[in-house]
């Protein structure tokens, strides 16, 4: 009886791989003692689609529709990678029109990802009147999607030299009515998630990340930004026109899963902003400067890292050619890689094993991308 | 923990009263975006079945299948697109790609059953009413395929009638990659090269800038790309599958950029020649047939002879094409490679007078044919045998041999065939006025229209739907050419619309010399009495079968004498079918 009290017993527990924590299937095996905790091991595989290798098989054209599967709630980041990566490569100038509406694509698609998040953050932790309210708003932005690019959740639309199609006629207006009516419903986000009691008791002090050794780890994204490290590639390394738009960089400090969450609320109102901008400063002119045919597409030798800020932070793309119809390499540089594998393993140690899925949701955990 | 805090999302309660959005609203089918990426629909008469969405496809979820209704014709591969919905991720680029426009993504989306096979669909063959449903379509804005030709240099028009100067340049290295880089590799073309010649694979090779690999594959089924190059009737470039929304590939043109690439052939090809296999091979007319089959025969370890009336090999591409268009040193340079590897050429040989046909066959295993078509037809009219009213053949033949004709100031070329464009154009450099009469409209000219177009550029006049009525003399000599205005009117037979005299409306235009140019035929006179009753000839036609064998078994014939398209490329192929002939006959006993 003694001992039962001075040494509990160590089980095991194995989370998932279907769980409400991510997007995706992935394990986390949990050595627990009560209800503590002690180790965790993150079992990943359920959904390797090879990415990366199927791409070396691939024209370079075949690659785009292939490259939006890597992130299937925002997957815009990785078409807008892979193609600036072959334009940069090429030497190929993009239309300033066309990269306005890459911003345009890119700022929605965040939004959609913060919404996304938000139900699966409530929803971790009981509350699922926020999935409901946030995934319905979201689907006012994939008919936008729709409308401009003619898919909802794949759009494979932004290609090497521009977009694919120009915005229909009187798109820009319903962007604005959709913006205005996001930016009306924040006040219930908050109301309900933001500012509940509940939401800042169990968010503030978890799963909170070590400020001295963030940037030693590769955190990225909003985690970082929650640490109140100032690191955004818009504003570090601008790319398209985010150097013609005016935002401020948004911190918060508190290391933990609340400052995180403010991150991305805050940014909800940054995207609106810049989207505003956009639709006001979008120059006209052409939409694509083409390539050669497709078939015979030779992107010159060469190689080149581009990288853009994704709802999860710094998404890289690391494009070799060796001169030839099909890419040499395509090494995908994906935030969850960091946070949901290293990361995540390091701040349950100690945590309780309800926090879980709340601590995996806090760092934007997205399998897909980390089995490339 | 904070009372606000606590209280603030009991505010939600305030949507307690509203409805939620689905029992809001009745039941409605989703209305799709405009360009919403659904069931595939394909425009089965426009489409070519070409493959290039096969092709583009990464899911591998479309492929060519037969389907019934549809026969292979040239420019159409008969085959169409079925696609797998269970593979397909709708990207679209099959759209993109699609050379013709035929196909298109549609707004319909709901498909459910448990049988596998009912998600493969032949878009346009099932669901043909998704035609009334098309949402993602070709863009005109955005284009994935270059429809637009590199523009090949010419002589300036002034210029160029100065002399007999090559008028077109030729691509650089650049421009042809450039230009070979379009190609979408389909093969529409092969099928309507009469011989068959393998256009993907050396314009893939141009692309990759393997210009020795590319003159491999043209030598492969055609000795005389040289004059192919610059002067073919590319039937190819007519069914190139850009060429349907866009200018077809230039496929001549880069044919002549690979052989101008290198001075010496043999140095690149070094063809493998067999050992002699004591067969011997009698060809009559050294043409673009009896040079092909002899090529090729000679590869084989055939003793060839070819007897050429003319001082020079070549046949009609020697004697009828302009230097303009095909320069000596080109031909030369051919028949030099030909002779290099063991073809026989007997020059100034009239079979028939110098010596006769018979000899020919006994002192050969096996012979050949290609006499060409090189005597004129008469116009009909009265006033042909004065002075100054000459034939176009002749009168092309007597140039390229050197000789000199009288054109005078002012010319009149009768005729709408490349023939008649030749002499037009060659008139045009002698110095003259020239006018061309032809009987239809320009639209129904025979000729290539890139010839017309560069004919009118040098200043030569067409009269379209004007028929000679006869040639008016003085002193013996051409005066001025009589003729009347015509109207179209339907071919009750269903062929091209015909021209009827409209009778009254004459004109007499005043010239120095008239040029027939309205066709020609074979001059079999050389062949004995008994083997003219022999040689099963129909129309002015010898008849062959499949390999080019005539009515007597060793004798084979090929070129203009024997096929209806009357171009050198076709009389190639009857060459190179020949000696698949020839070989089959003398060899496999």
């Amino acid at each position: 009886m003694a001992a039962l009290l001075t040494k509990e017993k160590e089980t095991t527990l194995y989370l998932g791989p279907q769980h409400p924590g991510i997007t995706g299937n992935m394990m986390v095996e949990l050595k627990l003692t009560g209800d503590t905790i002690q180790r965790a091991k993150t079992h990943v595989g359920y959904l390797h689609r090879a990415f990366e290798k199927l791409m070396e098989e691939r024209l370079w054209m075949q690659c785009f529709p292939i490259v939006c599967r890597i992130c299937v709630p925002e997957p815009d980041p990785n078409e807008e990678n892979l193609a600036r990566a072959i334009e940069e490569i090429e030497g190929r100038e993009v239309p300033e029109r066309a990269q306005y509406i890459r911003v345009l694509m890119l700022e929605l698609a965040r939004i959609t990802a913060y919404l996304m998040w938000m139900g699966g953050q409530s929803g971790s932790m009981g509350l699922y009147t926020m999935p409901q309210w946030s995934i319905g708003d979201r689907d006012y932005i994939l008919d936008l999607f729709e409308e401009l690019t003619g898919g909802r959740v794949y759009h494979m639309y932004i290609w090497a030299g521009g977009v694919r199609r120009d915005l229909p006629v009187g798109f820009k207006d319903r962007v604005r009515k959709v913006m205005d009516y996001i930016e009306s419903r924040l006040v219930d986000y908050d109301r309900l998630l933001f500012e509940n009691a509940i939401f800042l008791k169990r968010a503030q002090g978890i799963g909170i990340i070590d400020k001295e050794k963030a940037l030693e780890w590769g955190v990225v994204g909003p985690p970082l930004r929650g640490c109140g490290i100032a690191h955004d590639v818009r504003k570090d390394e601008p790319y398209e026109v985010y150097d013609q738009l005016d935002f401020e960089l948004i911190t918060h400090e508190g290391n933990d899963v609340y400052s995180r969450a403010m991150v991305r609320r805050k940014e909800i109102e940054q995207s609106i902003h810049i989207i505003r901008q956009v639709l006001d400063k979008m120059p006209s002119g052409p939409i694509h400067n083409p390539g050669p045919n497709p078939l015979k597409w030779k992107v010159p030798a060469g190689d080149a890292y581009v990288r853009t800020e994704s709802a999860r932070g710094e998404f890289g793309y690391y494009v070799v050619s060796d001169g030839s119809l099909k890419p040499r390499r395509v090494h995908v540089r994906g935030p969850a890689y960091v946070h949901g594998i290293a990361l995540l393993e390091h701040l349950l140690q100690g945590a309780n094993v309800a926090d879980v899925s709340f601590i995996m949701n806090s760092l934007g955990t997205c399998p897909p991308e980390i089995e490339r | 923990m904070s009372i606000k805090g606590t209280l603030l999302p009991f505010s939600a309660l305030k949507f307690l009263g509203k409805k939620p959005h689905t029992v809001r609203y009745p039941y409605q089918k989703k209305k799709t975006a405009e360009r919403y990426r659904g069931f595939h629909y394909n425009d089965i008469e426009e489409c070519i079945g070409c493959g290039t969405c096969a092709t583009i496809c990464q899911n591998e979820a479309i492929d060519m299948i037969q389907i019934e209704g549809i026969e292979a014709k040239k420019g159409d591969s008969g085959l169409r697109p079925r696609v797998d919905n269970g593979r397909c991720c709708w990207c679209g680029l099959c759209v993109e790609m699609c050379p013709t426009g035929s196909l298109s993504l549609t707004d319909q989306y709901l498909h459910t059953s448990s049988d596998p096979e009912s998600y493969l669909l032949v878009p346009g063959v099932d669901h043909p009413e998704f035609a009334e449903h098309l949402s993602f379509v070709k863009d005109d804005e955005v284009r994935l395929l270059d429809l637009a030709r590199v523009p090949m240099k010419e002589l300036d028009p002034q210029e160029r009638v100065k002399s007999f100067a090559e008028v077109v340049v030729g691509y650089m290295q650049e421009e042809a990659r450039r230009e070979a880089t379009r190609c979408i590799d389909c093969g529409i073309c092969v099928t309507a090269c009469p011989d068959h010649m393998h256009i993907p694979e050396y314009i893939g090779a141009i692309a990759d800038a393997d210009d020795e690999l590319a003159l491999k594959y043209i030598y492969d089924n055609n000795p005389m790309p040289e004059m192919c190059g610059k002067v073919c009737t590319r039937q190819c470039e007519t069914v190139c599958a850009i060429g349907h929304l866009g200018e077809p590939i230039a496929i001549r043109w880069l044919k002549r950029y690979a052989t101008e690439q290198f001075p010496d052939p043999a140095a690149v090809l070094n063809p493998t020649i067999a050992p002699a296999n004591g067969k011997k091979v009698g060809i009559v007319g050294a043409g673009p047939a009896g040079l092909s089959a002899g090529y090729y025969l000679a590869l084989r370890g055939f003793d060839v002879t070819i007897y050429e009336a003319l001082p020079k090999a070549g046949g009609m591409t020697f004697a009828g094409i302009p230097k303009y268009r095909f320069p000596m040193d080109s031909l030369d340079k051919q028949i030099g490679y030909m002779e290099k590897i063991g073809v026989k050429i007997k020059y100034n040989t009239r079979v028939g007078k110098d010596i006769t046909f018979q000899e020919i066959r006994k002192n050969n295993d096996a012979t050949f044919i290609g006499i060409g078509f090189h005597v004129p037809y008469k116009l009909g009219i009265s006033g042909e045998d004065l002075q100054n009213s000459i034939q176009a053949i002749e009168f092309l033949r007597t140039i390229n041999l050197g000789g000199n004709v009288y054109v005078g100031k002012k010319a009149v070329v009768i005729g709408g065939g490349n023939v008649a464009i030749d002499a037009a154009r060659v008139a045009r450099r002698l110095g003259a006025e020239v006018t061309i009469l032809y009987r239809r409209r320009v639209q129904d000219m025979p000729a290539d229209w890139e010839e017309i177009e560069a004919a009118e550029d040098e200043g030569v006049e067409i009269i379209p739907q004007g028929i000679p009525l006869e040639i008016i003399g003085e002193d013996g000599k051409v005066k001025a050419v009589k003729y009347g205005m015509a109207e179209m009117v339907p071919d009750p037979r269903g062929g091209r619309p015909r021209p009827k005299l409209i009778e009254g409306n004459e004109h007499i235009m005043e010239t120095d010399t008239i040029i027939g140019a309205i066709g020609q035929e074979a001059d079999y006179s050389f062949l004995p009495e008994d083997l003219k009753e022999e040689l099963k000839i129909e129309r002015g036609r010898v008849v062959v079968n499949e390999f080019k064998q005539t009515s007597i078994p060793d004798v084979f014939a090929g070129g203009d004498n024997v096929n209806r398209t009357m171009d050198a490329i076709s009389a190639i192929a009857d060459g190179v079918k020949a000696v698949e002939g020839i070989t089959h006959y003398l060899m496999d006993e």
